[in-house]
């Protein structure tokens, strides 16, 4: 039997002081684990890239981290308001965010790029007005 | 590896077996077992919380007396900087410096005068090598005993430079034996303390082979030892005064930063704090800042557990102190002291993790996760161990029991008594 350790975490949109909280949980436990540095530094980073999303653009959602000695898969789900242009929100710099966000430091446009750059594989369904679905897989 | 020597360490006889110290330790060391405290010595990184929150003085640290002034023939002063904030109506470090003169030692070297020297080193560091940006400062040794354990993304952030302590060592040493002409273990190096970090980095060092001091006073005993000594009529230069602002600086947070000359940085105070800011950097939530500068104590320096003015008090205390002082008094002068710069790798030290292998990591957190469910979540601490989780860990690897959980007891005997009841 393949060993998993499932985490399922609910993240609340528009409140700044609770995101990352999901990316910081998960972090400390592939630290006990004793997952390589670097692979936790890039679930952090990918993770709170997508957490940060779903507070911004979706009013919320959910995540979804399985983790196993050969890699670690995350799906970031919402019912938000979907992707319009896919390949022009993997646009480094382009950014949907509004001025309010922006003025608190998000919405640089580097969310979606970034989360890409970390991750090992990376797959995004989205429907406009149904919402969005990402997964990312990072590889030990 | 290195090993995990401390200074701070438990009087058992004044320990009551509370939960005051388990509940403020920050990387969760301490237990209470069998009615007493134990420091669990690979997850202690020698803060002092413990001391500074023990309602019954038993957590201590470990400092050498002043009697051991008698071991060596030349004996040097090395106050550091949040020293000069302690005392009430001093208006010039030259009182203080005369008075370590006159309480037995031959000479002093001001700590500040090397983090002067510190700072010029540090600017050119980080100018020559950009790419390692943003740097860490490595003066607060909980701070590298930290990272080195908890943080290992971000040990070659560290500014790789020796503390001031450790510089002015050197500098005296050299000094002395220049002067007299003793050998060097007739010369003892004295570094007056604010905390059981230095003493541990003594005794203990990272980064360094060796460090030059020889022994480490608290500054707490220093100074009731001093008050009869201290004269207004010394005020003024003398030759052993060479620090200015900057130097000075460097006992409250924000100092070490201010001798860098640069604005964009992060001057972080107070362990929980320090480690919030670890998290984001290591995150990469921190951008554009060249250098982070982090004390474990509130306040920097000045507010060590072995200081004994309070914390904000002295701040106002030094920021007057140093009013009319030159902008710094010690320079490099093009010549950067010799073994000045870090000789030995930090190597990340996994204490945290649960197996040897992922795998078994998995497996072990899954039984934690289980028993963890089981707990109640009150992490009221009567159990010795700091959080319900903590228990669950603690039960796993061995040491503890569910009984060990007052509520869990009580639902178990509830059970005893009512099946006893129904018989």
């Amino acid at each position: 039997m393949c060993m998993t350790m499932k985490l399922h975490f609910d993240v609340s949109g528009e409140d700044f002081t609770r995101a990352g909280e999901a990316s910081g949980k998960v972090k400390s436990k592939l630290k006990q684990l004793g997952i390589a540095p670097d692979a936790v530094r890039r679930v952090a980073i990918a993770l709170y890239e997508g957490e940060i999303n779903l507070v911004i653009h979706a009013g919320g959602g959910e995540i979804d981290v399985e983790i196993s000695p050969e890699n670690i898969k995350m799906v970031l789900s919402d019912k938000g308001p979907g992707i319009a242009d896919v390949e022009k929100a993997m646009t480094e710099g382009f950014s949907t965010a509004t001025e309010s966000i922006r003025s608190l430091g998000f919405g640089a446009g580097m969310g979606l790029p970034n989360m890409k750059k970390y991750s090992d594989e990376m797959k995004i369904d989205t429907k406009l007005g149904e919402g969005t679905r990402i997964f990312m897989q990072i590889n030990l | 590896m290195s090993s995990f020597t401390h200074s701070v360490y438990l009087d058992s006889e004044k320990c009551k077996g509370c939960i005051n110290c388990i509940k403020r330790c920050p990387t969760g060391a301490i237990r209470v077992r069998g009615g007493k405290a134990h420091i669990i010595k690979e997850f202690c990184i020698d803060c002092g919380e413990c001391v500074r929150v023990c309602p019954h003085h038993a957590k201590k640290t470990r400092y050498d007396s002043l009697d051991t002034m008698k071991e060596y023939k030349y004996k040097v002063a090395l106050p550091a900087p949040s020293f000069y904030a302690q005392f009430n109506n001093v208006t010039d470090t030259g009182i203080i410096l005369k008075a370590l003169i006159k309480l037995g030692f031959d000479a002093v070297f001001e700590v500040a005068a090397a983090a002067e020297m510190v700072s010029e080193m540090s600017r050119k560091y980080i100018a020559d090598h950009p790419e390692g940006k943003p740097y860490i400062s490595t003066a607060c040794p909980s701070i590298i005993r930290l990272i080195r354990v908890r943080f290992p993304e971000l040990i070659d952030r560290m500014l790789p430079i020796i503390t001031p302590a450790d510089l002015a060592a050197q500098l005296a040493a050299a000094e002395a034996m220049e002067k007299t002409g003793l050998k060097r273990e007739e010369i003892g190096i004295f570094f007056l303390s604010p905390c059981p970090a230095k003493v541990t980095s003594v005794a203990d060092p990272l980064g360094i082979e060796k460090s030059e001091i020889d022994r480490v006073l608290a500054i707490k005993k220093v100074y009731t030892a001093l008050l009869p000594h201290m004269k207004h009529d010394d005020a003024g230069d003398n030759e052993y005064k060479r620090a200015g602002r900057i130097g000075v600086s460097w006992g409250i947070t924000g100092g070490e930063v201010g001798g860098l000359l640069i604005d964009n940085y992060i001057a972080a105070d107070g362990i929980e704090n320090v480690i919030r800011v670890l998290e984001d950097l290591e995150d990469s939530k921190i951008s554009g800042v060249d250098f982070i500068e982090l004390n474990s104590c509130t306040g920097g320096c000045v507010g060590g557990v072995l200081q004994v003015e309070n914390p904000y008090v002295a701040k106002t205390k030094l920021k007057l102190l140093r009013k009319y002082m030159p902008i710094a008094g010690s320079h490099l002068d093009g010549k950067v002291p010799e073994n000045s710069f870090w000789t030995k790798e930090v190597e990340f030290i996994p204490v945290f993790r649960l197996g040897a292998t992922p795998k078994e990591s998995m497996e072990i957190m899954q039984k934690i996760d289980e028993l963890a469910e089981a707990l109640p979540g009150l992490d009221c601490g009567s159990c010795g161990a700091p959080s319900c989780r903590a228990l669950a860990e603690d039960i796993i690897r061995g040491v503890a029991n569910e009984r060990d959980c007052i509520h869990l007891l009580k639902r178990y005997l509830h059970k005893i008594s009512s099946d006893l009841n129904s018989l």
